[in-house]
């Protein structure tokens, strides 16, 4: 095996293959399968759960959870489009920082009771998963806010694009989430804030040791996961128009299942921002596919989802199992190199192997 | 942690109620709170405290409660099941199925609903046990997947018009007051502290829920017990969806959609540690009887369901919350919940 090509990178080019396959596949039973048209709705639908899945994977990967994403969408589509409402003349930029600001203090609440108030991310985020949809509830009274309450801008920007070719569009919300995408990829992989949030999923006793500020930077990623969670709330809001109070319930589910399919290891210290990008838009071409096929009713769409997310944990399981043995195996030959240069398991420079980790956690 | 002491000598009553609550502080409080709660529903409402409420009050939710029983086993064995819900739903489903469209005698079409659910656990179970996978992953995908079999079963239909006495077991009162399904939830709750408490059993879900690495050297069949947990689950789950399709008298695809929270958040809530190896029957008790009253009490005072809801939330973070803030504050308080770091999160569902 090539060295150069880490876990996470055969993991991506595995769901690469799969959505290739896929699309492959659909195209031979569906006629005029490949068109334009698929492609925008494709686009434009996974734009939510996309950037949904990004911010579950900036707090997965340092051990944790955020369960009230969808919460927080919910909080954050209703406040900006009933600020909106109340004002047609602002501007789109005005009701993005709107939207991402609340999103932001809202898991800072989060981080703050995880990071500092010792409660374990599940059990925080179960609360606020319920707390959040309760605030937004008390604010809007039951009353939503409709499509045509809202300035014209919020329903063109659904359907603007960047550039256009063949029939196949790049819509201005699917590039905002790709921007968002690549820019965490970026930082979780590239910069030292990123690095350490790999080192505290990987092994927190370790990385703890090592001196890694783990409270400060666990407050950051959920402050960042409710931020991009508030920015996925304005991208609801865009291609939903009518927002409820009950706008974005279940997404958090939704957020788990792409970023786990795309290969973000619920324990941490593992996976990365474009597997979970990757994730998402498999999960989503699979179900708008599927939803074309004459054979298959759309009720089927939830139980194939099941077998696809299971299927992806066991093959993600095996392919693991199989690399840690690798590496230990390459460890006994090669006992006296440091851990970072048989980088063959987690991270992409190989904080620690998952075995150590889980020792680690148990004698904490 | 808060695991059952010995029992200590009755010589003076306060003394030993002392030493209890010492070495109970999680259900001593939450008594306090369950306490409060009904002295301020009962100064609220003339009504509260009729028995027709009483039994209403535990009637609403009693599927839940049913489930939040064997959910109490499952996380303290370290694991989740996120799939309660979506099995309840199958399990209706299948039985709704089975007395729509064949001549199958409803008693047998209760029996295979339930062997349905149980087999879901099976199959969950094994995948967790034997492929050494993360309960919480593993069990979101069931959530998923058994949420679409119960839609691939009904598409959009809702199907009733079962057998009368079926119906009537589900809606009206068996002894005294009481339905059918609160007797059982009574026994089976008794029956549950029993075996936690009591059992080798018991012993060992505990063992393999502190350290499953140890527990395995000391020679406890470590798989064996997470399978047993999860059949059990995907049993009682069937059993919960079982009695609510005769509750509704109809079932749809969508039956008992999104409770696994309600049902996850009575378990924690009654002292159970999301990392598994510590909790008591007697603080899941307390914590239903806890999250009931006080929805019922709102309830009583027209508050909207919604920010019942969110009161539950708040005493959920707030019940981990305080001792915490308390421990930091005092330097350290033996016998509450170990402050934990957020980086320890994951051994909650660690599968190890």
């Amino acid at each position: 095996m090539n060295l150069s090509l880490r876990p996470d990178r055969i993991k991506e080019l595995t769901l690469l293959g799969l959505i290739a396959l896929a699309v492959i596949i659909f195209g031979l039973v569906i006629d005029g399968y490949f068109s334009g048209r698929f492609f925008n709705r494709v686009s434009t639908s996974v734009v939510v759960v996309v950037i949904l899945a990004a911010a579950q994977a900036l707090v997965v990967i340092s051990r944790n959870v955020d369960l009230s994403v969808g919460s927080i969408v919910g909080v954050a589509a209703y406040l900006t489009a009933d600020f909106l409402q109340n004002n047609t003349g602002a501007s789109p930029v005005v009701a993005v920082l709107i939207a991402v600001a609340v999103g932001a203090v809202l898991g800072a609440f989060n981080g703050l009771l995880v990071a500092y108030g010792g409660v374990p991310a599940i059990i925080v985020t179960l609360g606020t998963l319920a707390l959040f949809r309760t605030l937004v509830s008390l604010y809007s009274g039951g009353e939503n806010v409709t499509a045509d309450a809202l300035p014209d801008w919020v329903i063109e920007l659904n359907a603007s694009t960047i550039v256009s070719g063949g029939g196949f569009d790049l819509r201005t919300t699917f590039a905002v989430a790709i921007v968002v995408v690549l820019a965490l990829q970026w930082i979780l992989a590239r910069l030292r804030w990123g690095r350490r949030l790999y080192a505290i999923g990987s092994n927190p006793d370790a990385a703890a040791q090592a001196g890694i500020p783990a409270k400060r930077l666990v407050l950051w990623s959920f402050m960042g996961s409710g931020a991009l969670a508030g920015l996925a709330g304005f991208m609801f809001m865009v291609r939903v128009g009518t927002i409820s109070a009950t706008a974005g319930s279940g997404l958090e589910l939704e957020s788990v299942a792409a970023a786990v399919v795309g290969g973000v290891s619920i324990l941490g210290g593992s996976g990365t921002v474009l597997g979970a990008f990757l994730g998402a838009v498999l999960i989503d071409t699979l179900r708008l596919s599927l939803v074309r096929v004459p054979q298959v009713s759309e009720f089927w769409r939830d139980a194939v989802l099941g077998v696809l997310v299971l299927a992806s944990v066991i093959a993600d399981g095996l392919l693991n199992r199989r690399l840690s043995r690798r590496v230990a195996e390459r460890g006994a030959v090669n006992a006296a190199e440091p851990a970072g240069g048989t980088a063959g398991d987690t991270t992409p420079d190989g904080v620690q192997h998952p075995l150590a980790a889980r020792e680690g956690s148990i004698n904490a | 942690m808060r695991e059952s002491q010995p029992e200590s000598s009755p010589e003076s009553l306060p003394e030993s109620l002392r030493a209890w609550a010492r070495s109970h502080r999680w259900e001593t409080l939450l008594a306090g709170i369950l306490v409060v709660t009904i002295v301020a529903n009962s100064a609220l409402s003339p009504h509260y405290l009729g028995v027709g409420n009483i039994v209403n009050l535990f009637w609403l939710s009693i599927e839940k409660i049913i489930v939040a029983v064997i959910m109490a086993f499952v996380i303290i064995n370290g694991e989740i099941d996120l799939s309660v819900a979506s099995v309840m739903g199958f399990s209706a489903a299948v039985l709704a199925t089975l007395h729509d469209s064949t001549g199958v005698p409803f008693v047998l079409a209760i029996v295979i609903a339930l062997a349905a659910g149980a087999l879901a656990g099976l199959v969950q179970g094994l995948v967790v046990a034997k492929l050494k996978l993360p309960s919480l992953v593993v069990t979101l995908a069931g959530l998923i997947g058994f949420r679409g079999a119960a839609r691939v079963l009904l598409e959009d239909r809702s199907i009733g018009e079962f057998p009368g006495w079926f119906d009537r077991l589900g809606q009206r009162a068996l002894v005294g007051p009481f339905p059918l399904a609160i007797i059982i939830f009574l026994v089976g709750l008794l029956v549950a502290w029993f075996v936690l408490d009591r059992t080798a059993f018991g012993r060992k879900v505990y063992v393999v829920g502190n350290n499953a690495e140890a527990a395995r050297y000391s020679g406890i069949a470590v798989e064996r017990v997470k399978i047993q947990l999860f059949v059990m689950s995907g049993l009682a789950s069937a059993f919960a969806g079982v009695l609510f399709a005769a509750r509704l008298g109809s079932v749809r695809g969508s039956l008992a959609e999104f409770f696994e929270l309600d049902i996850i958040t009575m378990v924690l809530l009654g002292g159970v540690s999301i990392f598994g190896g510590s909790g008591t029957m007697l603080g899941v008790a307390l914590a239903m009887f806890t999250v009931l009253n006080i929805r019922n009490g709102l309830g009583l005072a027209n508050v909207d369901g919604i920010i019942q809801t969110g009161v539950v939330g708040l005493l959920l973070i707030g019940s981990v919350l305080a001792p915490n803030l308390v421990g930091k504050l005092q330097g350290r308080l033996p016998g509450w919940r170990e402050p934990t770091t957020a980086a320890d999160g994951a051994r909650a569902i660690q599968s190890s």
